[in-house]
C-alpha cells in the first residue's frame, strides 16, 4: 500500500502531505499550503470544516473554495486543485496554480490528512458550539466523527429499504436550536395490501434531529432532481462556486448569503433568505451562507451529468428562468 | 426555558427576505415567497416558484377538494402550512398517463382503481405521490404544499408577478 504522508510527525506531531506540486502541512493554529510559484495559511479549524465537507460531498457540483484562495474544482472523475484560480488579483499577477488528479488519488490524500489532523473532540461537521478546539498538538484523532454515513436517499426518507427516519433510539436527539420543531407524525391510513406504499414522514422532525450543520442530504428523488435538506448555524465553511444553477428553498429562520462572481469574487449581491422564500443561485456565482440560529434550508439540486458543460459553454444561460 | 425559537412561515404570517443588489440584476435570483405566491393564488393552481430546466418546484393551494391527478414519475409533496388530507388511489389503467408524459396529468372523474388509502399531513409531513398511482388534495382550511416535480401543461409561470425585480427588496 502506498504511504499518504510523511512518515515521521513534525514538531506539533502533525504528518505533511503532498499532492502534485502542492504541500500540506499544519500546525498549532494553522495549515500551510504551498505551491510552486506561492504559499498560503488558513485558520486549522476553518481548513478541516471545508476539507471534511470537500470529502464528504465527493468533491460536490463545481467549485469548493475554502476561502479566497484555495479550493477544488469538480470533474466528476478528476479534480483541479488550484490555489488562486478564483482570485482576481492572483490571476493577475499570474500567482495562480492548478493541477488536476484522478479523483480517488485527491480524495485518498485528503481523507488521510483531514484523518490526521483532526484531533480528539473535534467535529468538523458540528456547530462551533457543539464542537470541542481543533486547535493545538496533535491529540487523539475522531475518526467516528468525520467518517459519518452521508444520507443519500434513493427514493424518500422512510420508504420500504430507503434511509430511516431519525430518533432518540438511533442515536439523533432532537438538537438544542429545535426543541420546539413540533415530532408529530402524519397520519398514515393505508389499505390492506398498500402498507408499504403509503409512505409519509416528517422532514422538519426529520431536520431537528440532524447532528451535522452545512451538509446537504438526499431526502427524496424525482428523476434528477434532488432535495437535499440541511441544518445551518454559524457559517458555511466553504464558498460555494456553482457549475449549474442551484435552488434555496428556506424552511425555518433565516439565513445571508454573500454572492460573488464565480470567477473573480468580485461582490454581485446579498439575499436574505425567511421562512417560506425560495431564491435560485445562477450558475455563474458563487456563494457563502452567514446563519445566526440553527435553520432549516432545502437545498434543490439538479444532478443532470450534462449540465456542467452546458453551462460551460454557454448553451444555457447561468439563470434559470428569464423575465 | 428554550431561547431558541424556530421561526416557519405560514399563509396568515410569513416575514419576507429579498436581494440586495451590489452589480447585479435582482431578477436572476428569481426571488420569491411560498406563502405569498399561495396567498394570491386560485385553489389547486400550480405555481411554479423554482424551474432547473424540465424540474419544478410548485407552490400549490390547497383550499377545497381538488380534481384527481397522476404522476408520470414519483412526486413529492411537503406540507408548509395547514392540514392537507391526500388521498391515493392505484389505477386501474396506468396507460392513462401517456408514455413520455411529464410532471403529473389531471384525470376526469374519479379514475378507475383500488383505494390505497390515505394521508393526513400537517406542517413539515413529507408524502410520497407515487408512479401508478392518482391523488387528490383535500384541506377545509387553506394550506399551502410544495410540490417537488417536473413541469407540465398544467404548471403556471409568472415569473414577473411573484418574483423581485428591483434592486431592493419591496416594503
Amino acid at each position: 500500500m502506498d504511504i499518504i504522508g510523511s512518515i515521521e510527525p513534525n514538531q506539533h506531531g502533525y504528518r505533511t502531505f503532498t499532492l502534485g506540486s502542492f504541500g500540506f502541512s499544519r500546525d498549532e493554529y494553522f495549515a500551510h499550503v504551498t505551491w510552486p510559484k506561492g504559499h498560503h495559511m488558513l485558520p486549522v479549524d476553518a481548513f478541516l470544516r471545508a476539507l471534511q465537507r470537500d470529502i464528504a460531498w465527493g468533491f460536490f457540483y463545481g467549485i469548493v473554495n475554502f476561502d479566497q484562495v484555495v479550493g477544488t474544482m469538480n470533474h466528476y472523475g478528476s479534480v483541479d486543485l488550484f490555489a488562486g484560480r478564483f482570485n482576481d488579483h492572483y490571476r493577475r499577477a499570474k500567482l495562480d496554480h492548478t493541477e488536476r488528479f484522478q479523483t480517488p488519488l485527491i480524495q485518498r490524500v485528503f481523507e488521510a490528512m483531514l484523518d490526521d489532523w483532526t484531533n480528539a473532540g473535534f467535529d468538523p461537521f458540528a456547530s462551533p458550539q457543539e464542537t470541542g478546539s481543533a486547535f493545538g498538538p496533535k491529540n487523539g484523532s475522531n475518526k467516528e466523527a468525520i467518517t459519518r454515513h452521508r444520507v443519500t436517499a434513493r427514493r424518500m426518507i422512510g420508504a420500504p429499504g430507503d434511509e430511516p427516519v431519525r430518533s432518540d433510539d438511533n442515536g439523533f436527539p432532537i438538537n438544542r436550536h429545535f426543541l420546539d420543531v413540533p415530532q408529530d407524525t402524519p397520519e398514515v391510513l393505508p389499505e390492506p395490501g398498500f402498507e408499504d406504499e403509503i409512505v409519509s414522514f416528517n422532514l422538519f422532525a426529520y431536520l431537528s434531529r440532524s447532528d451535522v450543520t452545512w451538509n446537504p442530504s438526499i431526502v427524496s428523488v424525482c428523476k434528477a432532481s434532488l432535495y437535499c435538506p440541511t441544518t445551518e448555524e454559524y457559517i458555511l465553511p466553504v464558498i460555494h462556486g456553482n457549475d449549474r444553477v442551484e435552488w434555496f428553498v428556506q424552511l425555518s429562520d433565516e439565513i445571508q448569503w454573500e454572492v460573488e462572481d464565480r470567477e473573480t469574487g468580485a461582490v454581485r449581491a446579498r439575499v436574505t433568505m425567511k421562512a417560506g422564500d425560495v431564491a435560485a443561485m445562477p450558475a455563474d456565482i458563487r456563494h457563502r451562507g452567514f446563519s445566526p440560529k440553527r435553520s432549516m434550508l432545502l437545498v434543490w439540486e439538479n444532478a443532470s451529468p450534462e449540465l456542467p458543460a452546458l453551462y460551460a459553454s454557454g448553451k444555457m444561460p447561468p439563470t434559470p428562468v428569464q423575465f | 426555558m428554550n431561547q431558541h425559537a424556530t421561526r416557519f412561515g405560514s399563509l396568515k404570517h410569513y416575514e419576507k427576505g429579498g436581494v440586495e443588489v451590489i452589480n447585479d440584476d435582482a431578477r436572476n435570483y428569481v426571488f420569491s415567497n411560498v406563502f405569498e405566491v399561495a396567498s394570491r393564488a386560485k385553489p389547486f393552481e400550480k405555481v411554479a416558484v423554482g424551474k432547473n430546466i424540465e424540474y419544478v418546484i410548485e407552490a400549490i393551494r390547497i383550499e377545497g377538494t381538488s380534481g384527481w391527478r397522476a404522476p408520470a414519475q414519483d412526486e413529492f409533496a411537503l406540507v408548509m402550512d395547514g392540514e392537507v388530507e391526500i388521498r391515493l388511489l392505484k389505477l386501474e389503467r396506468p396507460g392513462v398517463v401517456p408514455a413520455g408524459a411529464k410532471g403529473s396529468i389531471a384525470l376526469i372523474g374519479t379514475p378507475a382503481g383500488r383505494k390505497m388509502g390515505v394521508v393526513r399531513a400537517r406542517r413539515g409531513h413529507m408524502t410520497l405521490l407515487p408512479v401508478g398511482a392518482a391523488y387528490q388534495f383535500q384541506a377545509t382550511h387553506p394550506g399551502v404544499v410544495l410540490l417537488q416535480t417536473l413541469a407540465s401543461e398544467d404548471t403556471v409561470e409568472r415569473w414577473s408577478d411573484i418574483c423581485q425585480t428591483t434592486p431592493r427588496p419591496t416594503a
